[in-house]
């Protein structure tokens, strides 16, 4: 084992610094009493008063948390068959275009993505609202989603299946009895992935939508547009707060996961 | 039976919501601004028959693609975020390398906790991520205070609304995007092959500039691609922090579309960026693939 160079520590904490300063400097200074968002003026939690009585804003929370929950789990279904289209289907007709599809949208910018959307609501002439978001964020958080799920189905030892079909099952029982329990951490982080960019998207939403839908982003970009706001920070405080509990629960159900399937295996390895 | 309803259902969506509005968004690129809703010409009216159709895409030309030439806004605003993306790819580089280089030479048992700092901030809001610079970087900002307390500037410098700013917000927001890929490439180094190097005498540095950084040579590659790709088409960034003199074509793009409502420009500016995205899309996805195959 090499010694931990100086330099080396010195960049982790620079680095991580630099990360996690400006996020902690905002949940500070939304404690602040002031008006003025640069000048300290003692401890209180007035804005998050005012933030629970600003009716635009909870309105705007609830479409966006509406529109995240129905289109995460749209693209979690839709991204879960592409995934296994991909990586099981074999060869069809029409495949090289089906997973250019899947991964364009991932580098596509999404003022594009945006602006064709739009273009073909309009075109079909539909009311533009929260349908046409959750259209918009289902297409594209399912190829995130795919990625993610195919990334484990590649990995998956497919005699496994073949066992339960030899057994008696239907290849839908043997979908979900033995496939769907092996994939399902993948499952969930594809549908946290794609709920989170859906919660957190601003610029297809703000192509997509209507005047009868806003959601949060477009609702803090419009009101940081002018300047910095306690609002704004307190709302960003709750916000980063929720991030950080779910991710960090998160990780732990996954390393009991992990630590659980681990046992499992090492006693059927013993059984068998 | 069943596999192809597998395969039609997500293959029809992505056609129905990806591919279909993309041959609009060419078709509306070719056609002319019109005072009507929607706001350009010509429409397609199949019950007009085939000279209809004949007469429509007859009416369909390259104009728009024309006019982003002659006006000087395009290609600058091409150009610079071209310009922008490069350098914040090279800043963000310097920053995440040493920090991914860090990560991977640290204890076993702290690279998950390492692993999740980086990525916890990917997951809190971009939106909230780039505002926190807001209030760090304006002229009343806290660096600005923290400056002019330390005495090394004595009149605050103007940060936000600069390019500088933008400069500053991109490599915040994407350096997750850069420690990644490097970090998986120098994990899977063997700390004995620096060792070796030293033993034969090379120094630390030479031992890293000859070892460690060729070793990681496909991280650094990925990690530039998906910092470059974004970054040209960016919007949030450059709207929030950058200025009035910052040109990047995402924001020109919504700056058609939204104040100037000129549909079939802002369509033609799409296409056009989308074609110069082809190039590293292309490059990106050849060295993702070589690797892959390298790993057999």
């Amino acid at each position: 084992m090499r010694r931990f160079s100086w330099f080396n520590a010195t960049s982790l904490t620079l680095g991580f610094a630099f990360l996690y300063m400006p996020m902690i400097i905002l949940v500070i200074y939304s404690f602040n009493a002031s008006q003025l968002v640069t000048v300290w003026a003692g401890f209180s939690t007035r804005w998050y008063g005012e933030l629970v009585q600003n009716e635009e804003f909870l309105d705007a929370a609830w479409v966006t948390i509406k529109v995240a929950v129905i289109s995460s789990s749209i693209a979690t279904v839709l991204g879960t068959m592409a995934a296994y289209v991909l990586v099981r289907a074999g060869r069809f007709s029409g495949r090289t275009l089906f997973s250019g599809m899947i991964y364009a949208p991932l580098v596509m910018p999404e003022v594009i993505t945006g602006l064709s959307l739009l273009l073909l609501f309009i075109g079909i002439g539909l009311d533009r609202g929260v349908l046409t978001i959750v259209l918009a964020h289902t297409t594209f958080s399912m190829c995130y989603v795919s990625v993610v799920v195919s990334s484990r189905l590649v990995s998956f030892d497919q005699s496994l299946e073949e066992a339960a079909l030899d057994l008696g099952c239907s290849p839908f029982d043997a979908f979900r009895l033995v496939t769907l329990p092996i994939i399902a951490p993948a499952v969930i982080s594809g549908w946290l992935l794609a709920f989170t960019l859906s919660l957190d998207d601003l610029v297809i939403a703000s192509f997509t939508t209507g005047p009868s839908a806003t959601t949060l982003p477009i609702k803090i970009f419009s009101a940081v547009r002018l300047g910095v706001s306690p609002e704004i920070n307190a709302l960003s405080t709750i916000m980063i707060a929720i991030v950080t509990v779910g991710v960090i629960t998160a990780s732990l159900v996954t390393k009991q996961a992990a630590v659980r399937q681990a046992r499992d295996e090492r006693m059927a390895e013993r059984t068998a | 039976m069943r596999r192809l309803f597998l395969i039609a259902v997500p293959y029809l969506w992505l056609v129905a919501l990806f591919l279909i509005p993309f041959v609009i968004v060419l078709k509306i690129a070719l056609s002319d601004v019109a005072l009507a809703r929607p706001p350009y010409m010509p429409q397609l009216d199949i019950s007009g028959g085939w000279d209809a159709i004949v007469g429509f895409f007859a009416a369909l030309d390259f104009e728009n693609f024309v006019f982003l030439t002659t006006d000087d806004l395009y290609w600058k605003a091409y150009l610079s975020s071209l310009q922008i993306a490069g350098l914040s790819t090279i800043l963000t580089l310097i920053v995440g390398y040493p920090i991914a280089n860090a990560m991977a030479r640290s204890a076993p048992e702290w690279r998950p906790t390492l692993l999740m700092l980086v990525i916890l901030p990917f997951w809190t809001s971009f939106l909230i991520r780039v505002y926190a610079w807001m209030g760090i970087l304006s002229n009343e900002g806290l660096l600005n205070q923290f400056l002019l307390w330390t005495g090394i500037i004595n009149e605050p410098l103007t940060i936000l609304n600069t390019n500088t700013a933008v400069y500053i917000g991109i490599v915040y927001t994407y350096l997750p995007f850069m420690i990644l890929p490097i970090y998986s490439a120098l994990e899977r180094m063997d700390d004995s092959l620096l060792e070796a190097a030293e033993d034969l005498g090379c120094s630390r540095f030479t031992a890293f500039w000859l070892v460690t950084i060729p070793l990681s040579k496909n991280g650094i590659i990925a990690g530039c691609f998906l910092v470059f790709i974004p970054t040209i088409g960016e919007f949030v960034i450059p709207s929030l922090l950058g200025g009035s003199q910052t040109l990047m074509i995402g924001k020109v793009l919504w700056e058609e579309f939204f104040s100037n409502r000129d549909w079939p420009v802002a369509s033609a500016v799409a296409v056009i960026l989308l074609l110069i995205l082809v190039i590293p899309i292309i490059l990106f996805q050849r060295n993702e693939q070589k690797q892959r195959e390298a790993e057999g």
